[in-house]
């Protein structure tokens, strides 16, 4: 444990920990471009100069590591000079386009030249310029803006496992640059305009749009996927501006992905912003008194047996808790929170959790992938796992569709039968399951929306109870969710009770009334002779099968509570108000109730809260994850062979708010090995 | 003696006569008052009246939507937003200024980096509803190019002491 002083605190850290870290420690701060906490080092930038005493010249302190009895100084008169210097030399070649550049006011560059620079310049000369680059529908380039820091590169490289970026050339001709001219093809791509210290790389959907001092700024959680990153909202007004991600060590640490941060404008396209009611075949606009009449006529006598409830993936726990009551009072049993039919059931709550939790992931030894691509379905994890795998030691097998991963694995083979091989100690990867202290298995959608879904979800839990996965203090069993709904749904008890309907069995038509909350991801052909009724916020699948729409809110536009996949309860707040008549999505329900004389016994979202903590406690712990016991789940049975087929097929358009958005589609276009069918007017 | 003094004044109309020798002065003098609107006294190139949009040389607009006038604008009284142009180039879609709100602090001018938008030497512009004085970009616009003349020649007296 080396023990350094810094401007005369001593302080201990850690052995290989750098002496710009060790002097963050004691409290002095240092300038820095191209160094990054997650990132690996490159000493380029020159910023972090400090003073060591006994050196002979000024030391980069990212770079160095703190060595015993090391006496630094970070506010001397030659440190000040010196990154006087640096800056000086940064600026050489950086234009001076503040008031047409995104990044200004919050440009690092700007704010260190501020702070640390000589505040005048000696450079006459010409400024060298740079071509623009190619990067894709997300990501504008200034390249002339660039000081060479490399961070994008390193991200590219390190974290998001796309060998896509590079510096061409020496000395005053390097170039940032694709090496094949091309968009960067990855799901965490946006994670480089964050990195950027300048506004070399910058948002294109974004572009000009608005400047960091007239946002506002929201905290909230993305529910585009199961992750439940953290993100800030910054709004303008009624307009949602742009999403960021928020630090949280232990979902997102500070990444987003790429449709989580770029669905924005789908906020803004094919909203529901009035009710709606089918009148001669056609949806009309009504008032909220004229839509709830027509429902209640509709539900009038009706025996709860033939009225059945959806939630899709986009709703709240608050919601969805309002939507159970109201069915309970309607007395129905038919309610289902898994629109894809996924073969998850209550009966313990380990058996649909992302155990190890993202973090432990970490910790983890050995890893099976069953009927998932964590890469498009939560691309965060699939960071964590490369991050893990960089580490070394950490075999990694996958059984299901063979995709690219960002790291290297072992493909066992695609469907169950390799599945039951692994279970029956048959495949070498059971040994390496066996010898593993921490292993653990991720069981994705993929698997589990099968016929006999509830047969695998047994048979991969026989792999763990065998290969000693769960332990007292390690849970190795997970499943990767794609909804944000979905956990929250299964911990309110969102799944038919005996003898009732199933999601499957309900869209087959034999139901009098449906009620979709947000479900989007379903087939709408049959259900003709239902009367179907769609909250929601976006006119998707859902609104256009509807015989009365209630429009909701999004995502942004409510206080609501989410659980991610791992079960972390965590707070979505509200940035802006929903368009025109919407309204949050509790309160319609709430209201409905009225009407139909069966009030839900809640008026403020206190108390609804009150309501979930009763049915499920660990609502009450927000940010946290409850640990779940392991108790037996899964039902075995016969398992047929197909192969195990991914959810996801274009990882850009699996929600109504990116299938409105046209920067999603557009990214679809780029991107996604999905193309759609040619209009025929297309050669 | 004052009792004296005073009553000799009086008698002898003295404050009549030194009013009616003021005014007699007056009537010689050099007149303040001028005939406006038809004459008009001098502007310093520092006034800061009606607002206007500046042009290049060229006829592209100068206003580049850095939104530094908005950030700076005491009164908040300017709106701007912004997209890039089909060329791609920062511009705005839309220059808003409430010349009811604002209070001519010249804030505005001061912080723009391209000199797009000046308080430029005009103080008539007097409406007959509310309504007429929410500036737009391109009423803003079309006060730049009347302007012009008044406006460079202004800023280049002005330049030494900025």
């Amino acid at each position: 444990m080396p023990t350094l002083t810094v401007d005369g605190v001593e302080v201990t850290v850690d052995p290989g920990t750098t002496v710009l870290q060790a002097c963050e420690e004691a409290g002095a701060e240092i300038p820095r471009f191209c160094y990054h906490e997650r990132l690996s080092i490159a000493g380029n930038c020159r910023m972090c100069l400090v003073e060591m005493e006994k050196a002979p010249k000024l030391i980069a302190s990212c770079a160095m590591p703190a060595g015993d009895g090391m006496v630094i100084h970070t506010n001397s008169q030659k440190v000040k000079e010196g990154r006087e210097g640096a800056m000086e030399f940064l600026l050489i070649n950086h234009p001076l386009d503040c008031p047409i550049c995104d990044q200004g006011g919050e440009c690092d560059l700007q704010d260190q030249s501020m702070a640390y620079g000589s505040g005048n310049s000696r450079y006459d000369e010409l400024k060298r310029s740079v071509a623009e680059k190619n990067m894709g529908p997300l990501i504008k380039t200034t390249m002339t803006r660039c000081i060479h820091c490399t961070r994008c590169v390193r991200f590219a490289t390190e974290v998001a496992g796309v060998e896509e970026l590079g510096a061409i050339n020496r000395g005053e001709n390097m170039e940032i640059a694709t090496y094949l001219e091309q968009a960067l093809d990855s799901e965490l791509s946006g994670n480089i305009i964050d990195l950027c210290p300048v506004g070399a790389l910058t948002s294109k959907p974004y572009a000009f749009t608005a400047r960091p001092w007239e946002l506002s700024k929201t905290e909230s959680v993305d529910v585009l996927d199961a992750v439940g990153a953290n993100i800030r909202i910054d709004s303008r007004g009624k307009e949602v501006m742009r999403f960021l991600p928020r630090l949280n060590e232990d979902v997102n640490e500070e990444w987003l992905s790429d449709r989580s941060r770029f669905s924005y404008d789908g906020l803004k396209a094919q909203r529901l912003d009035t009710p709606y009611v089918r009148k001669d075949g056609q949806l009309q606009p009504a008032s909220w008194g004229e839509a709830f009449d027509t429902i209640a006529a509709k539900l009038d006598g009706l025996e709860g047996g033939k009225i059945g409830a959806l939630a899709g993936d986009l709703a709240c726990a608050e919601s969805m808790t309002a939507l159970k009551d109201l069915m309970d009072l309607l007395e129905s049993p038919n309610i289902d929170c898994r629109q894809d039919g996924a073969a998850l059931t209550t009966e313990s709550r380990s058996g649909y959790l992302f155990n190890t939790s993202i973090a432990g992931i970490d910790e983890a030894d050995a890893l099976l992938i069953v009927g998932s691509n964590p890469r498009h379905e939560a691309a965060l994890i699939n960071a964590r796992i490369r991050k893990r795998w960089k580490r070394g030691n950490f075999p990694i097998a996958l059984i299901g569709e063979q995709v690219d991963l960002t790291y290297g694995y072992d493909y066992l083979g695609a469907g169950p039968a390799t599945l039951k091989e692994v279970a029956e100690g048959k495949h070498s990867f059971a040994e390496t399951l066996k010898k593993a202290e921490r292993p653990m298995i991720i069981v994705g959608q993929g698997a589990l929306s099968r016929n006999d879904g509830a047969a695998v979800l047994a048979l991969a839990k026989k792999i763990a109870d065998e290969y000693g996965l769960v332990s007292d203090d390690w849970n190795g069993f997970n499943v990767l969710h794609t909804a944000a709904a979905r956990v929250a749904g299964l911990d309110l008890g969102l799944v038919p009770g005996e003898g009732s309907r199933s999601a499957t069995e309900m869209l087959d038509g034999s139901l009098e009334v449906l009620f979709l909350l947000g479900a989007d991801e379903i087939d709408t052909s049959k259900l003709t002779n239902s009367f179907v009724i769609y909250q929601g916020s976006h006119g998707d699948a859902g609104a256009s099968a509807a015989d009365v729409i209630l429009p909701g809110a999004a995502y942004t536009e409510k206080d609501a509570t989410w659980v991610n996949t791992e079960g972390r309860v965590q707070l979505g707040r509200r940035a802006v108000f929903p368009p025109g008549d919407a309204r949050e999505d509790w309160t319609i329900l709430r209201a409905l109730s009225e009407k139909l004389e069966k009030t839900l016994p809640y008026n403020t979202i206190r108390e609804l809260r009150e309501k979930m903590v009763e049915v499920a406690p660990h609502f009450a712990d927000i940010d946290q994850v409850t640990a779940a016991d392991w108790t037996p789940f899964g039902t075995e049975g016969t398992i047929e062979d197909a192969p195990f087929a991914n959810p996801i097929t274009d990882y850009y358009l699996t929600n109504p708010i990116s299938r409105s958005s046209r920067i999603m589609a557009e990214c679809s276009a780029t991107f996604s090995k999905v193309k759609g069918e040619g209009t025929g007017t297309n050669g | 003696m004052s009792f004296i003094d005073k009553q000799a004044r009086s008698l002898l109309l003295a404050e009549i006569v030194t009013g009616l020798a003021t005014t007699f002065r007056y009537m010689f003098k050099t007149k303040a008052t001028i005939n406006y609107p038809y004459e008009k006294g001098p502007l310093s190139p520092r006034f800061r009246g009606e607002h206007v949009l500046r042009r290049y040389p060229n006829g592209e607009e100068r206003c580049i939507a850095c939104k530094l006038c908005e950030a700076a604008c005491p009164a908040l009284a300017i709106t701007i937003e912004a997209e890039p142009r089909d060329d791609g180039s920062r511009r705005t879609t839309r220059y808003d200024i409430d010349m009811t709100k604002c209070i001519y602090c010249g804030f505005c001018q001061e912080a723009c980096p391209v000199d797009a938008i000046v308080e430029g030497p005009n103080f008539e512009f007097a409406t007959e509803t509310r309504e007429e004085l929410f500036y737009d970009k391109e009423k803003l616009l079309a006060n730049g190019d009347r302007w012009e003349q008044e406006v460079a020649q202004n800023l280049v007296a002005e330049a030494p002491y900025r």
